[in-house]
C-alpha cells in the first residue's frame, strides 16, 4: 500500500507526480487539457494565503487551481525510488 | 462559392491576435484565457479568392464545455468550412497537441500554426517542423502573430491549402477516440520532435511573481497598482480634457455664435445651449477615454488579471463567486457589457448568474465621466482623486454585498477554478493604438447617435412651453421633476439633477450632456454652476446614486440575453434601484445630521 498525498497539501517548492485523479469526467478532461494528468510531474510553485488557490507548473504551463479541486488529485514525490516512492505519513498535513 | 476558414485553438493561444494580423480587423486581444466569447468573422484575400475567417472562442477539448466553448464547438460541428486553421502555443505543445488529434477525428481539412515562435525561441525550445508535419500528416507553419514573423509564409500555405480544399464540408459525426490512446501518441510524437531545454534559471515572469504574488504583499501591491493606473489616467487625461474644453469654448464664442446670430432666439438656444453645449461637454471626455482604455489594454495584455484572480479567489469564494468574477469586475471598469459576456467562461449556471448580477455595479467608463465632472467641479483638486477612488471602493463593496445576499444556490453549486496563469507580456504599440481607436470610435458613434437624441429631447423638455423660463417648474421637465421630488428630495438630489438621472437610465454618457442643457451652460461654466448650487454632501449623494441606481439599457439587454429570460433583468433593475436609494438616503441623512 503506497501512501499518497493530496496535491492540495503539498508544500510550495516541491515536485510530485500525479498518481490518481478522483474528479468527474468533465473536470478530469479539463485538467488533462491544462496538463494535469496521470504520470505528469508537477511543481507546486506557491500557495496563496487564506486557503486560496495554489499555483502548479506542469511542463511549460502554469496553472492555478483551487485547493478543493487540487484535493481531488493524489500525488507521490518525484525523485528517490521512482515509481515506488511514497510520502512519509508526516508530510501530508 | 464562398469560402470559410475557422480559427480554432485552446484559450489564450493568440487566435484573435492572428485574426487581426491576417484580416486587419479589430478583435479584442488580451492575456486572459477566455477573452473571446463569441464568433467574429472578417474577410481575407488569399490568392485570388475572398475567404471568410472566423475567430472562435478558445476550446480546451471536445468533451466538457462552458458556454463559450459550446459556441466554438457548435460552430465547428455544424457549419461547413473549407478547413480549420488550428493555432497552438508552440511553447506548450506537450498539452496542446492532444487537441489536434481530437480535432482530426472530425474529418475536416486542417492546417496547423504554431504561435508564439518568439517565446519558444527565447525559452530555447526547438521543434522539428518537418518531422512533426510528416507524423501528423498536416501542413505546419511556425509563426508569431504578435510580431508578424512567419505570417507571409502562413498566408502562402493557406492559399495552397485552400486550393487543395476548394469545397466547404461539414464535420463528420464524431468518432470519439480513446483519450489514453491520444496521450500515448502525443508523448511519443513529442519525444521525437520537440526539444525543451531543462530550466536553468528563474524566468522574468517567475521573478516578478515572487513579488506580485507574495503571500502578504500581493494584495497591498494590487491596490497600489490600481491606484497608480488610476493616477496616470487622471494625471494625463484631465489636462487634455481642459485643453479640449477650452478649444470648444473658443469655437463657440468666436465662430459659431456669430455665424448663427441671424436665427430666431429659440433656434439659437437649441443649437448652442442644446446641441453644442450638450454634445461638446460630453466630447471633452474623449481624451480621458482614450488614455483610460490604453491603460486598460496594458493591464489586460500584461497577464496581471490572472494574478488578480489568484489573489482574490479566497475572498470571492466566501461570497459564492470566484477569482474570475473579480477579474470581470475589473474588465467592467471599461464597459459592463463585454464583462458580463465574459462570464460565459463560468460553467456553473448559478454561479455565472450571480457573477452577472454583480457586474452592473462595476464603475464603468461612462459613470467615470460623470464622477470626474462632479469631483472636479465640487471638490478641491487635492481631494478629488480620493473622492473618485472612494467610489471605486464602494462599487466593490456593493458587489460583495450583492453577491453575499444573493449567493443562495451558487454556494452549493461551485464551479471548479482551474485556469492557466499565462506569462507576463507587454502589449505592442499597434495593439494599444487599435484598442484606443476602437473605443474612441465607439464613443464618437454614441455621441453622434443617441447622445444627440437625448440632448435634443432634454432641450425640448426644459424649454417647452417656449414662453416659460428654461427649466423652470412650468416647463415639461419642471413638472416631471415635481412629481419625482418626493423620491429624490430625501436624498438631497434637487429637481434639475433628477431629470438628468432619468436620462442616465438609457446610458450614463447622457447625464453630463443632459446637465449642460438643463443649466444652459457647458464645460467650465457648468462646473461653476454646480459648484455654487451643490455642497459636497449633495454632490456625493448624487454620485452614489448614479453609481448604483440602474444598469444602462445595453447592460440590461445583455443580462436578459445571457440568462435567456427577463427574470434576472427585472431583479437586477429593482435591486439596484432599491440599493441606490437606500445608500444615498443613509449617506445624505447621516451627513446632514452630523453637520
Ligand atoms: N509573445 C507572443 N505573444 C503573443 C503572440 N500572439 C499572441 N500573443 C499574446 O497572447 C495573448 C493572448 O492573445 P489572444 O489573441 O487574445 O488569444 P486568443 O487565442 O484569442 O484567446 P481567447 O480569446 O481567450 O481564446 C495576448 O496577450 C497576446 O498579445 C505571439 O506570437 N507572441
Ligand atoms: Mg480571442
Amino acid at each position: 500500500m503506497t501512501h499518497l498525498c493530496s496535491l492540495s497539501t503539498v508544500p510550495a517548492g516541491r515536485c510530485c507526480v500525479i498518481a490518481r485523479i478522483d474528479a468527474d469526467a468533465d473536470l478530469t478532461a479539463r485538467m488533462r487539457a491544462l496538463g494535469l494528468q496521470l504520470g505528469r510531474r508537477v511543481h507546486v510553485m506557491r500557495r496563496s494565503p487564506f486557503k486560496g488557490p495554489i499555483q502548479v507548473r506542469s511542463g511549460q504551463t502554469d496553472i492555478i487551481i483551487r485547493r478543493s479541486d487540487a484535493g481531488l488529485i493524489q500525488v507521490r514525490p518525484c525523485d528517490p525510488g521512482g515509481d515506488t516512492a511514497v510520502f512519509k505519513e508526516s508530510e501530508c498535513a | 462559392m464562398s469560402k470559410r476558414i475557422a480559427l480554432v485553438g485552446m484559450p489564450n493561444t493568440g487566435k484573435s491576435t492572428l485574426f487581426n494580423r491576417l484580416t486587419g480587423a479589430g478583435a479584442r486581444v488580451g492575456n486572459w484565457p477566455g477573452l473571446t466569447v463569441e464568433l467574429l468573422s472578417a474577410k481575407l484575400l488569399l490568392g485570388d479568392s475572398m475567404v471568410e475567417l472566423v475567430d472562435l472562442p478558445g476550446l480546451h477539448n471536445l468533451h466538457g464545455f462552458s458556454e463559450d466553448e459550446r459556441v466554438a464547438r457548435h460552430f465547428i460541428e455544424t457549419q461547413p468550412v473549407n478547413g480549420l486553421l488550428v493555432l497552438l502555443n508552440a511553447t506548450q505543445l506537450e498539452r496542446q497537441l492532444a487537441l489536434v488529434l481530437q480535432l482530426k477525428a472530425l474529418g475536416l481539412p486542417m492546417l496547423l500554426a504554431l504561435n508564439m515562435a518568439d517565446e519558444a525561441a527565447s525559452r530555447g525550445i526547438r521543434i522539428q517542423i518537418e518531422t512533426l508535419s510528416e507524423q501528423l500528416g498536416l501542413p505546419i507553419c511556425l509563426v508569431s502573430a504578435k510580431h508578424g514573423q512567419g505570417v507571409p509564409e502562413l498566408r502562402q500555405a493557406l492559399t495552397t491549402w485552400l486550393r487543395d480544399n476548394p469545397n466547404p464540408v461539414t464535420a463528420q459525426a464524431r468518432v470519439l477516440r480513446e483519450d489514453d490512446d491520444i496521450e500515448h501518441n502525443v508523448d511519443s510524437l513529442l519525444a521525437r520532435t520537440v526539444h525543451v531545454p531543462p530550466v536553468l534559471s528563474a524566468s522574468r515572469t517567475d521573478r516578478l511573481d515572487r513579488i506580485l504574488l507574495h503571500p502578504w504583499l500581493g494584495l497591498p501591491l494590487f491596490l497600489l497598482i490600481m491606484l497608480l493606473v488610476f493616477q496616470i489616467v487622471y494625471g494625463l487625461g484631465t489636462p487634455l480634457q481642459d485643453g479640449l474644453g477650452w478649444l470648444l469654448d473658443e469655437l463657440k464664442t468666436g465662430w459659431i455664435a456669430p455665424a448663427i446670430s441671424g436665427l430666431p432666439a429659440w433656434a439659437i438656444s437649441f443649437l448652442l445651449e442644446g446641441l453644442y453645449d450638450g454634445i461638446g461637454t460630453v466630447m471633452t471626455f474623449l481624451p480621458i477615454i482614450v488614455v483610460f482604455f490604453m491603460a486598460m489594454a496594458v493591464v489586460e495584455d500584461s497577464g496581471y488579471l490572472a494574478r488578480a484572480a489568484f489573489l482574490m479567489d479566497a475572498l470571492m469564494s466566501r461570497m459564492g463567486l470566484d477569482g474570475r468574477a473579480f477579474v470581470l469586475q475589473l474588465m467592467g471598469f471599461g464597459c459592463n457589457v463585454p464583462a458580463m459576456m465574459g462570464a460565459r467562461v463560468i460553467r456553473s449556471r448559478a454561479q455565472r448568474i450571480l457573477t452577472m448580477m454583480t457586474i452592473p455595479f462595476s464603475l464603468c467608463s461612462a459613470r467615470l465621466q460623470v464622477f470626474l465632472f462632479f469631483t472636479t467641479a465640487v471638490f478641491s483638486p487635492l481631494a478629488a482623486p480620493w473622492v473618485l477612488f472612494s467610489l471605486y471602493v464602494i462599487s466593490f463593496a456593493i458587489t460583495f454585498l450583492t453577491a453575499w445576499i444573493w449567493r443562495g444556490r451558487a454556494r452549493h453549486n461551485i464551479d471548479p477554478l482551474l485556469m492557466e496563469l499565462p506569462p507576463y507580456r507587454l502589449p505592442t504599440l499597434s495593439v494599444l493604438a487599435r484598442q484606443s481607436l476602437r473605443e474612441s470610435g465607439h464613443f464618437l458613434r454614441q455621441a453622434g447617435g443617441f447622445i444627440i437624441l437625448g440632448v435634443a429631447l432634454v432641450w425640448f423638455l426644459t424649454h417647452f412651453p417656449l414662453d416659460a423660463a428654461p427649466a423652470s417648474p412650468a416647463t415639461l421637465a419642471g413638472r416631471l421633476a415635481g412629481w419625482m421630488a418626493p423620491i429624490f428630495s430625501p436624498l438631497g438630489i434637487d429637481q434639475l439633477l433628477s431629470i438628468a438621472l432619468l436620462f442616465g437610465f438609457v446610458a450614463k454618457e447622457v447625464v453630463i450632456g443632459a446637465l449642460a442643457v438643463i443649466y444652459g451652460a457647458g464645460g467650465d461654466e457648468l462646473s461653476g454652476i454646480l459648484n455654487q448650487r451643490l455642497d459636497w454632501v449633495q454632490a456625493y449623494s448624487f454620485m452614489l446614486f448614479t453609481l448604483v441606481y440602474t444598469p444602462c439599457l445595453s447592460t440590461l439587454a445583455t443580462l436578459r440575453r445571457e440568462t435567456g429570460g427577463s427574470r434576472y433583468m427585472w431583479a437586477s433593475l429593482v435591486w439596484s434601484l432599491g440599493v441606490a436609494w437606500m445608500i444615498s438616503f443613509v449617506f445624505y441623512q447621516t451627513a446632514r445630521a452630523l453637520q
